[in-house]
């Protein structure tokens, strides 16, 4: 119950932002013309916000299922990095590691990118992805039945997983006050959009991967 | 109108490769763990992946067009502003998106 309560808390802001972003995508998902029921099935069973966005697009398009496997593989390549810090060291169990693994969305992650989720338990743990899982089918649901009723004049509620980005970014930043990782990161970002196009996530991850280990081999806060 | 079956495969190969991506470094990094080079990654590596989701949200803002990307501008504004601040996230987070929709929807279209 104490561990429920902790992830409730922990996971408040993912929760208003999955609401927006999640009610966006139902209403897209209602007006392609898909049943609605759907949605909820892309919600729960890819899990993956920004996967299920570009999905939606292929799928009515009637594209072929290896230009699925590939944008699945493509949008979603940038989960490989998550294994470094998520502690799924603290939750034992193949059903539970199995689950936690599904579950590991960017916003699982981002929530426990603080040094102090190496020692939460493993209710803590799975119980936040749980509620993110919630919150995401939810408001997903919500939205492709209630599609028809938001007015088409409507847009731009999509920023609310922008926000949640940059607010993210800025705890983490905070967490260790490292000015010139900070403006390293943004610089690769906006590279990785400059340099490669279509494959701007991962060309972004991998520069400043090979930021953080030149700094390593030169010494610089190693470890800190 | 896409097949049942159709969709059901399409979301199938996109659970199973999510998945897979999100499992299988598990796997390759366990014997890591300890290494003090993959400490230093795993520490360092949150700040760059937020800069590259934020930065892939707003791929498709129209710069070339009026109103230039001004919306999203102010509501980015607004979420740093009022996270260095306040350090409230539901309060960022809602005021930025506030922002936005209103600007977006009523006003700079």
């Amino acid at each position: 119950m104490q561990e429920l309560r902790a992830a409730a808390r922990d996971s408040l802001a993912v929760g208003v932002a999955a609401a927006a972003m999640g009610v966006a995508f139902g209403v897209l998902v209602a007006r392609s013309g898909l049943p609605w029921w759907w949605a909820t099935v892309f919600a729960s069973v890819v899990f993956a916000g920004s996967l299920e966005f570009v999905l939606l697009g292929l799928v009515t398009a009637l594209a072929p299922l290896g230009q699925v496997a590939a944008a699945a593989f493509v949008v979603n390549a940038r989960h490989v990095f998550y294994a470094l810090s998520f502690p799924l060291h603290r939750v034992p169990g193949r059903i539970a590691k199995a689950y936690s693994t599904f579950a590991l969305t960017d916003e699982a992650y981002a929530l426990t990118a603080a040094p102090a989720a190496q020692c939460w338990s493993r209710g803590r743990i799975l119980c936040l992805q749980a509620l993110v899982q919630v919150y995401w089918v939810g408001s997903v649901t919500l939205g492709a039945l209630g599609g028809t009723l938001v007015p088409a004049a409507v847009v731009g509620l999509d920023f609310a997983v922008t926000a949640l980005f940059v607010v993210l970014g800025i705890d983490a930043f905070r967490a260790r006050r490292d000015v010139p990782a900070a403006v390293t990161a943004v610089a690769c970002a906006l590279l990785g959009h400059v340099l490669f196009g279509g494959q701007a996530m991962i060309g972004g991850m991998g520069l400043f991967t090979a930021y953080l280990l030149v700094r390593y081999a030169a010494g610089g806060r190693a470890g800190a | 109108m896409p097949e049942p079956g159709y969709l059901l495969a399409a979301v199938a190969v996109s659970a199973a490769i999510t998945w897979g991506l999100r499992a299988l470094p598990f796997a390759l990094l366990g014997p890591l763990r300890r290494s003090p080079l993959v400490a230093h990654l795993g520490a360092g590596m949150p700040v760059g992946v937020m800069a590259v989701l934020v930065a892939h949200t707003l791929r498709d803002v129209p710069l070339a067009v009026p109103p230039h990307g001004l919306p999203t501008a102010l509501a980015l504004a607004t979420t740093v502003g009022l996270h260095l601040w306040r350090r409230d996230i539901v309060l960022s987070i809602v005021a930025g998106t506030a922002v936005h929709v209103v600007l977006l929807s009523a006003i700079l279209r």
